[in-house]
């Protein structure tokens, strides 16, 4: 470890963060593909302007 | 925050949100990094004042790109922008190469700003004084980071992009007033500027780089099904859009070829950074460097929402398997087609070198653009106006379309000209993805259910 560099801890740190970034989305993705069916999942149609039956109502708005 | 549970019967849409700024940010998004860098290469093809009149050539093709997308788009207010748009006015097999158009250009776009975000971390370690320093992490991360943020949820996605492309906007701004364009204490046009040394072929020719300005502002339509009022902020955000890049484009080309001789300008890798460091201000740098790098971010940004959702539109439609067409029930956004276009980047930022990652974008764009010319010809005979509610009707129809045409077809001279055997490729690439489509997808196609406007009979029919 001594020989190692700020750049080169950097550089280590970058392929961390990519690391579990990817795992999270990876995790996240199977865990909603096992919680939900594919009918709910697929349910979106194109260009549908009416929200009203949407879950998960907090999201409404675009709220942060 | 909580997570909900979907009960049977519940339906997961994309999330109406955004609003035109929204949409500003998408598009010029997308486009501002080819201000910071790669426009020059058109100032090497036919020296500066063959690189404005390209400039102003092509600023002509993305208007008319512009007006026919806000016209059609204000009226086909759905995913997959010219994707959809194709499918319901020209037809499948065109809808399937518009899909895979989009979905390249904006892939292959996003891979090539992924590298130079790369280069210039690797170029400041170098310039701090570190040794054996590499890119390829930092690669990765700016895509990861990115299709992160892309998989949460698409209002945070593009207020960031908001933010980082007005900050890489006003960097511009204020480098053009720093320069005291009305006075020639800084800038030297006059001892600079050397007519057109290699006549009017090299006009011709820097056509090819005269694109990096603006392609990817036609992107905007990707937001349709997320935008509040479809008819109101896609022709706002986009039009405003495009006048953005045409003042940021002139003063960018102002202020770089009153700095720089053009043999210089012309091989440059980032000429506003070089421009801002010829002023001698280290404000003015460091304003600049983050400038660019912000440019980057927001272009791969908006790349990976853009080909997310022209890829999941496709899914939808079953033009491409139906798993790509989910809704994350708790972000509102396309996850599987986010998470399945990651290795895509990837490979491609990993492996390819940048001018040919590049030179890809720029042809499907311009398949694109030269579909979009016989789209509006063709929507306009089918459903003339006073058939259909429209958000916005663009001036002059056809003319638009016929400049556009002729444009396109100029432009792919100049990319021939340079590229010849990759325009052949690609050209072979979509030939065959076409037979196969014709033979084999084809039969999955959701035949009836893909046509969801509202609209009647076309003319016709």
């Amino acid at each position: 470890m001594e020989n190692l560099n700020n750049f080169q801890l950097l550089e280590y740190a970058a392929w961390g963060i990519s690391a579990l970034l990817g795992l999270w989305m990876l995790t996240d993705m199977i865990r909603t593909n096992r919680a939900h069916s594919e009918e709910t999942l697929l349910s979106s149609k194109e260009g549908e302007i009416e929200d009203s039956l949407v879950i998960d109502p907090p999201h409404q708005g675009g709220h942060l | 925050m909580t997570q909900y549970t979907a009960v049977h019967g519940e339906k997961v849409s994309l999330l109406r949100v955004l609003g035109p700024g929204h949409v500003w940010a998408l598009g010029v998004g997308i486009v501002l990094v080819g201000e910071y860098m790669g426009w020059n290469f058109a100032v090497g093809k036919g020296g500066a004042l063959a690189a404005l009149i390209a400039c102003w050539a092509a600023g002509m093709l993305y208007t008319c790109v512009a007006m026919i997308d806000s016209e059609v788009t204000s009226t086909v207010a759905a995913a997959g922008g010219q994707y959809a748009q194709a499918k319901h006015i020209v037809g499948p097999l065109m809808a399937f190469n518009v899909g895979l158009f989009l979905v390249f250009a904006y892939t292959m776009l996003e891979a090539a700003n992924a590298i130079t975000l790369g280069y210039l971390v690797q170029t400041v370690g170098g310039m701090a004084g570190f040794a054996d320093t590499h890119d390829k992490p930092f690669i990765v991360l700016t895509i990861m980071f990115l299709a992160f943020l892309n998989y949460r949820g698409v209002y945070a996605t593009l207020t960031f992009n908001l933010v980082i492309t007005a900050i890489a906007f006003v960097a511009i701004l204020i480098l053009f007033a720093a320069v005291s364009p009305w006075t020639d204490n800084v800038l030297k046009p006059h001892e600079l500027l050397n007519g057109l040394p290699y006549g009017w072929l090299g006009v011709l020719a820097a056509m090819h780089f005269g694109m990096w300005y603006y392609l990817g502002i036609e992107g905007t339509t990707q937001a349709a099904e997320e935008v509040r009022s479809p008819a109101r902020a896609l022709p706002l955000g986009t039009m405003t859009g495009i006048i953005t890049l045409l003042i940021a484009a002139t003063m960018t080309w102002y202020i770089c070829s009153g700095l720089m001789p053009w043999e210089y300008l012309g091989q440059a890798v980032t000429p506003l950074f070089d421009a801002a460091r010829l002023t001698g201000s280290t404000p003015l740098m460091v304003l600049l460097f983050v400038g660019t790098i912000f440019s980057t971010l927001a272009s791969a940004n908006g790349c990976i929402n853009d080909a997310s959702r022209a890829w999941f539109s496709m899914g939808r439609d079953r033009y491409l398997p139906q798993v790509f067409g989910a809704v994350h029930p708790k972000y509102r956004t396309p996850f599987r087609s986010i998470v399945f276009l990651v290795p895509v980047a990837l490979v491609f930022a990993y492996f390819a070198p940048l001018d040919q990652v590049i030179t890809f974008s720029i042809l499907s764009g311009l398949l694109e653009y030269t579909f979009m010319a016989f789209n509006v010809l063709m929507f306009r005979k089918m459903w003339p106006l006073g058939t259909i509610k429209r958000g916005y009707v663009h001036p002059f129809h056809p003319l638009p379309a016929f400049v556009l045409l002729a444009l396109c077809a100029t432009t792919y001279f100049a990319v021939f000209l340079g590229y010849g055997t990759q325009l052949v490729a690609m050209m072979v690439f979509y030939i065959i993805a076409s037979v196969w489509f014709a033979g084999h997808r084809y039969k999955f196609v959701k035949r009836g259910a893909q046509f969801t406007m509202p609209w009647p009979r076309p003319v016709g029919h």
